[in-house]
C-alpha cells in the first residue's frame, strides 16, 4: 500500500515538474512548436491532480484498513477510531496535511486548466506559476514529510489514536474548508503574477477570477469561523477566540483577502490601484503560506501547532523566493500598473475603500507585529515576553471599530463624488436608529463610563446597529422604488432588486452578516461563570438561571471511556433543558478531552440570547462528585448566525446578475459619468 | 520741621492708608463685581466644573473597584504557566498545579493589600516575564505597543499622500470638441442618470 502512494506522489512531482517546466519554455519561445508544447504541460497538470488524488485515496485507505505499517496511520489513528474520523486523519497530522493542501491545489489547478479556453495565454501563464507552487508542496512531500513512511522495527498492533481534540465532528469539516481557502488564494495569485508578467492589457483577468476569489474567501471566512466554534465548543475554556499564533495566522490572509476584494473594485471600476491590488494579492498569498510555516515550524508555540520539525525551512526559502519573485516583476513591469483615473473627492466610493483597506492592513500589521514580537523580543532583549489578548484587544479594537464605522459609511458613498446632501439623506435614519440603540443600552443599565470594555462594547452596538441600519434603508430604498414599477409588494421587489445587482446587494447582506458578528462578540465583558462542585439536588444560581444536578455518572466503548452529570436547566421555576457536560478519557492515545455542553436560549429570549455553557471539569476524587464551570455568554449565538448571513451574502454575490429592466431614455445623455452608489 | 516732618509724615500715612484703603475696596468692589458676574454665569460654569470633576473622576476610578474586581481583572493580566496558553483565570484544567496556585497566590497578595504593580512583579520574579499576558510598558516592550499606531500613521499619511497626488494630477487629454460637464450642469447629469438608472 505505502509502495503505491509513495509511486503517485514521486509520479505527481515528474507530472508538476514537467508541467512547470515546459509551460515555462512554451511562454518564453514563440514558435510554432511552443503551442503543442504548452498543451503537454496543461496535460501534465492535469494529471498531476489524479497521481495526487491516488496518493490521498491511499492514505484514506490504509487508514480504514487500519495499516500501521505506515508511521502516520500508527501515529494519528487507531482501531477504534470512528470512521468519520479515519477519513479526517488525512489532515490531522504534519505529512497528511501537507498532501491534503497538494491535493487541493491539484485540484484547483486540474479545474483552471479544463477552463484554459476563456484565455489562453493568461491561463497558461497562471498554470505555469501554480504548478510551481504543487513542485514546492511535492518536494516537501517526497523528501521532507513523507507521509508514507514506514515503522521501523515490529509492527504494531494498534495505532496511538487521533489527538483528542480533533474527535469532533466539526473537525472534520474546519480543516478542509480552512485549507480551501489558504490553497484557494493561489489561484487569484497565480492570475494576478501572471498577469503581471506578461502586461496582460485592461482588467479582464480580475473579471476572470472574481468568482475565484470570493468562493476562496468565503472558504476562508467559514474556516476561521468553524475553528473559533470548534474551540468554544471543545476547549471548555468559555471563549471562541484566544489569539493564537494559529488562529491569528488564519486571519490574517483572510485580512488582506478582505481588502483585495474591495480595492480590487477601484480596479475594475476606475483602472485605479493597479500596484496596490497586485501587492495585495501577493501578500494574501505569501501571508498563507506563513501561516502554513507558522503552524509547521515550532517557531512559536501553539496549541494548535503540529510537531516542531525541520520543513520551516523549506517554507522560509519558498516565502523569500516567492516575495523576490513578484517584487521583482512589481519594480520591473510598474509602468504597465499606471493608474487611468484621478480621484475627484475625498467624499467618495474611491477613498472610503482606501481607508478601508488601510484599516484592514494595520489590524493585519498589529496581529503580525504581536505574533512575532515573542521572537523579536528574545533576539533583542535575550528573553521572550508573551503577547496574548489584552494586547490584541487593546490594540486591534480600537481599529476594528473604526473599520465598522467605515462599513457603514463606505456603501452609502458614490463613485466618484459624494454630496453632503446625498449623505444626509442616506444617513439620517441609521444615525438616529444606531443612536437609540447606544441610548437602551445605557437605559438598560449599561456605563460605557465605568469599564472601557464596557465602553467599546457600546460602540460596537451604536455601529453595528449603524451597518444593520444601513444596509436594511438601502434596501428599502431601492425595494420601493422597485415595487412602485412593477407593482410587486415590497419584498418580492427587494428580491429582484438583489437579482439585479448581485455583487451589490450580496456584498451588503455580508456587512450584515458582519455586523451580527459584532453583535455576538459585543456580549463578552457581560460574561458570568461560576464554579461549582455539584452532588444530588445540589444548585447553581446563574443569571436567570438555576441549574440542578440531577445525577451523575460514567460510561464506557472501545474508544474511550467517559464521565458525565446530567443537569436540569430552571428559569423562573419552569424547566427549560438538560444539559449532559462530560468529560472522556481516550484509550489510544491515553489523554482526556473535556465536552462542553451548550444551550442557546433562543426561546427565551431572541434578540439577547445567551448560551449557557457548562463544562465538566472533573471530579473530585475525595467526594466522588463533579466539578462543574458554568458560563452565561451573552449574544456569543448571533457569531455564528452571522456567519450563516456572510455565507449566504457570498454566494449571492456569485449569482450573475438578473437582465436589467430596459428603461427608455428620453433624452440621450451625454456624460456616461458611473454615479450613484454603486456596487 | 520736625513737626512739620511729622504731620507731613502723618499726611503721608494717612494718605498712603487710604490709598490702601481705596485700594483695597476697588479690589473688594472688583472682587465682588467678578463674584457676582461669575454668578450671573454661574449655571454655565458649575455645570462645565462638575463635567471636568466627574469626567477626572470616571478615569481615575475606571477599572479601580474591590477585590473580587481586581482579582478578576489582574488575573487575565497574567497566563497560566503550565503550558496551556490560557490566561490564568481561563485555564480550564482541573487539578491543574500551576493554575490553582497561582489563584491562590493572588487572592494572598490581593488579602495583604499590595498593589497592582507589585503583584505583578511578584509573580515576574517568580514565573519569570511570559507570566505576563501582554508586554509591560518598559524599555524595548514599548516597541510592542507603539508600532501599531506608528504604522496606522505612516498609513494615514500615505492615503493622504495618495489622494492629494490623485486630486493633482492632470486629468487625462480629452478628444477635440469634447468637454467636461462640470458644477450644475454635472449635477443636471447626474440627476438625469439617476433618475433613468435607479433601482
Amino acid at each position: 500500500m505505502s509502495q503505491i502512494g509513495s509511486f503517485a506522489l514521486l509520479l505527481a512531482l515528474g507530472l508538476s515538474a514537467y508541467s512547470f517546466l515546459a509551460g515555462l519554455v512554451a511562454l518564453f519561445r514563440q514558435d510554432a512548436s511552443s503551442a503543442r508544447l504548452g498543451e503537454t504541460a496543461r496535460r501534465a497538470g492535469i494529471a498531476t491532480f489524479a497521481a495526487v488524488l491516488l496518493a490521498g485515496i491511499v492514505l484514506v485507505v490504509a487508514a480504514f484498513n487500519d495499516d500501521f505499517s505506515i508511521a502516520y496511520i500508527f501515529h494519528h489513528s487507531n482501531r477504534d477510531l470512528p470512521a468519520a474520523y479515519k477519513f479526517a486523519v488525512l489532515w490531522s497530522g504534519q505529512e497528511g496535511s501537507l498532501l491534503f493542501w497538494s491535493l487541493l491545489l491539484a485540484g484547483y489547478g486540474f479545474v483552471l486548466r479544463l477552463r484554459y479556453k476563456t484565455d489562453q495565454r493568461l491561463f497558461a501563464h497562471a498554470s505555469v506559476v501554480i504548478a510551481s507552487v504543487q513542485v514546492f508542496f511535492l518536494l516537501i512531500l517526497n523528501f521532507a514529510a513523507h507521509p508514507f513512511a514506514i515503522m521501523q522495527g515490529a509492527l504494531p498492533a494498534d495505532g496511538t489514536g487521533l489527538n483528542p481534540l480533533l474527535q469532533y465532528p466539526e473537525m472534520v469539516i474546519h480543516p478542509p474548508m480552512l485549507y480551501l481557502g489558504y490553497v484557494g488564494f493561489t489561484v487569484p495569485f497565480a492570475f494576478a503574477l501572471g498577469a503581471l508578467i506578461m502586461k496582460y492589457p485592461g482588467e479582464k483577468w480580475i473579471q476572470i477570477t472574481r468568482r475565484w476569489t470570493m468562493v476562496t474567501w468565503c472558504f476562508l471566512t467559514i474556516g476561521v469561523f468553524l475553528g473559533a466554534h470548534w474551540a468554544y465548543a471543545v476547549l471548555g475554556w468559555g471563549g471562541y477566540w484566544g489569539w493564537d499564533p494559529v488562529e491569528n495566522a488564519s486571519l490574517m490572509p483572510w485580512l488582506t483577502g478582505t481588502a483585495f476584494l474591495h480595492s480590487v473594485m477601484m480596479q475594475e471600476k476606475r483602472g485605479m490601484l493597479k500596484v496596490w491590488n497586485m501587492s495585495l494579492i501577493f501578500a494574501t498569498f505569501l501571508l498563507s503560506m506563513l501561516g502554513t510555516f507558522l503552524t509547521r515550524s515550532g517557531v512559536i508555540s501553539s496549541v494548535h501547532a503540529f510537531a516542531q520539525s525541520s520543513i520551516g525551512t523549506w517554507f522560509l526559502v519558498f516565502i523569500g523566493l516567492t516575495l523576490a519573485v513578484c517584487t521583482f516583476f512589481l519594480v520591473a513591469n510598474r509602468s504597465h500598473l499606471k493608474s487611468e483615473h484621478k480621484l475627484e473627492s475625498l467624499v467618495s466610493r474611491e477613498s472610503s475603500f482606501l481607508f478601508n483597506n488601510l484599516l484592514l492592513l494595520v489590524v493585519c500589521f498589529t496581529i503580525l507585529w504581536g505574533t512575532f514580537f515573542p521572537i523579536l523580543s528574545e533576539f533583542v532583549q535575550g528573553h521572550k515576553v508573551t503577547v496574548g489578548p489584552p494586547f490584541f484587544n487593546r490594540v486591534a479594537v480600537p481599529v476594528a471599530l473604526l473599520l465598522l464605522l467605515l462599513t457603514a459609511v463606505g456603501p452609502l458613498l458614490a463613485w466618484r463624488k459624494t454630496s453632503i446632501e446625498s449623505l444626509k439623506r442616506n444617513f439620517l435614519f441609521p444615525a438616529i436608529g444606531a443612536l437609540a440603540v447606544g441610548g437602551m443600552m445605557i437605559l438598560f443599565g449599561v456605563r460605557p463610563w465605568e469599564d472601557p470594555s464596557y465602553f467599546y462594547a457600546t460602540m460596537a452596538a451604536v455601529l453595528s446597529a449603524l451597518v444593520i441600519f444601513t444596509v436594511i434603508s438601502e434596501f428599502l430604498r431601492g425595494g420601493r422604488v422597485i415595487a412602485g414599477k412593477s407593482q410587486q409588494n415590497l419584498f418580492a421587489a427587494m428580491a429582484h432588486l438583489c437579482h439585479r445587482n448581485t455583487r451589490r446587494y450580496g456584498g451588503y447582506i455580508v456587512h450584515f452578516g458582519v455586523a451580527l458578528v459584532v453583535i455576538g462578540i459585543l456580549g463578552t465583558p457581560f460574561n458570568k461563570e461560576v464554579e461549582k462542585e455539584m452532588g444530588f439536588g445540589d444548585k447553581i444560581s446563574l443569571g436567570p438561571y438555576t441549574l440542578v444536578c440531577q445525577s451523575y455518572t460514567q460510561d464506557d466503548n472501545p474508544n474511550y471511556g467517559n464521565e458525565w452529570a446530567i443537569i436540569n436547566v430552571f428559569r423562573g421555576g419552569k424547566q427549560i433543558t438538560t444539559m449532559y457536560p462530560e468529560r472522556r478519557f481516550y484509550k489510544a492515545s491515553g489523554q482526556p478531552q473535556t465536552l462542553p455542553r451548550i444551550y442557546p436560549s433562543f426561546r427565551e429570549d431572541f434578540f439577547l440570547v445567551s448560551d449557557v455553557y457548562l463544562v465538566y471539569e472533573g471530579k473530585n476524587e475525595t467526594t466522588g462528585r463533579p466539578i462543574i464551570k458554568a458560563h452565561l455568554n451573552p449574544l456569543v449565538p448571533w457569531i455564528w448566525i452571522g456567519l450563516i448571513i456572510m455565507v449566504f451574502g457570498t454566494i449571492v454575490a456569485l449569482v450573475p446578475n438578473a437582465a436589467a429592466v430596459q428603461v427608455a431614455a428620453t433624452t440621450p445623455v451625454r456624460a456616461p459619468a458611473q454615479v450613484g452608489a454603486g456596487d | 520741621m520736625t513737626h512739620n516732618g511729622k504731620n507731613q509724615g502723618h499726611l503721608f500715612e494717612r494718605l498712603y492708608h487710604e490709598r490702601l484703603h481705596r485700594r483695597g475696596r476697588a479690589a473688594l468692589q472688583g472682587r465682588v463685581g467678578r463674584i457676582k458676574s461669575l454668578r450671573a454665569s454661574a449655571p454655565a460654569v458649575r455645570r462645565i466644573l462638575h463635567a471636568l470633576i466627574l469626567t477626572a473622576a470616571v478615569f481615575l476610578f475606571m477599572g479601580a473597584g474591590d477585590d473580587s474586581a481586581r482579582f478578576k481583572d489582574l488575573g487575565h493580566r497574567m497566563m497560566c504557566t503550565c503550558g496551556c496558553g490560557q490566561v490564568l483565570l481561563e485555564c480550564n484544567h482541573v487539578g491543574c498545579q500551576s493554575s490553582d496556585k497561582m489563584r491562590n497566590q493572588l487572592q494572598a497578595a490581593l488579602d495583604k493589600g499590595d498593589n497592582d504593580d507589585l503583584i505583578l512583579q511578584g509573580f515576574v520574579q517568580e514565573y519569570g516575564p511570559t507570566v505576563i499576558a501582554a508586554p509591560t510598558a518598559t524599555g524595548f516592550n514599548r516597541v510592542a505597543w507603539i508600532m501599531p499606531f506608528v504604522a496606522l500613521a505612516f498609513g494615514i499619511a500615505f492615503v493622504v499622500y495618495v489622494v492629494r497626488s490623485w486630486k493633482n494630477r492632470p486629468a487625462p487629454a480629452l478628444a477635440d470638441g469634447i468637454t467636461i460637464p462640470r458644477g450644475s450642469e454635472l449635477d443636471e447629469f447626474r440627476q438625469k442618470a439617476r433618475k433613468e438608472t435607479d433601482l
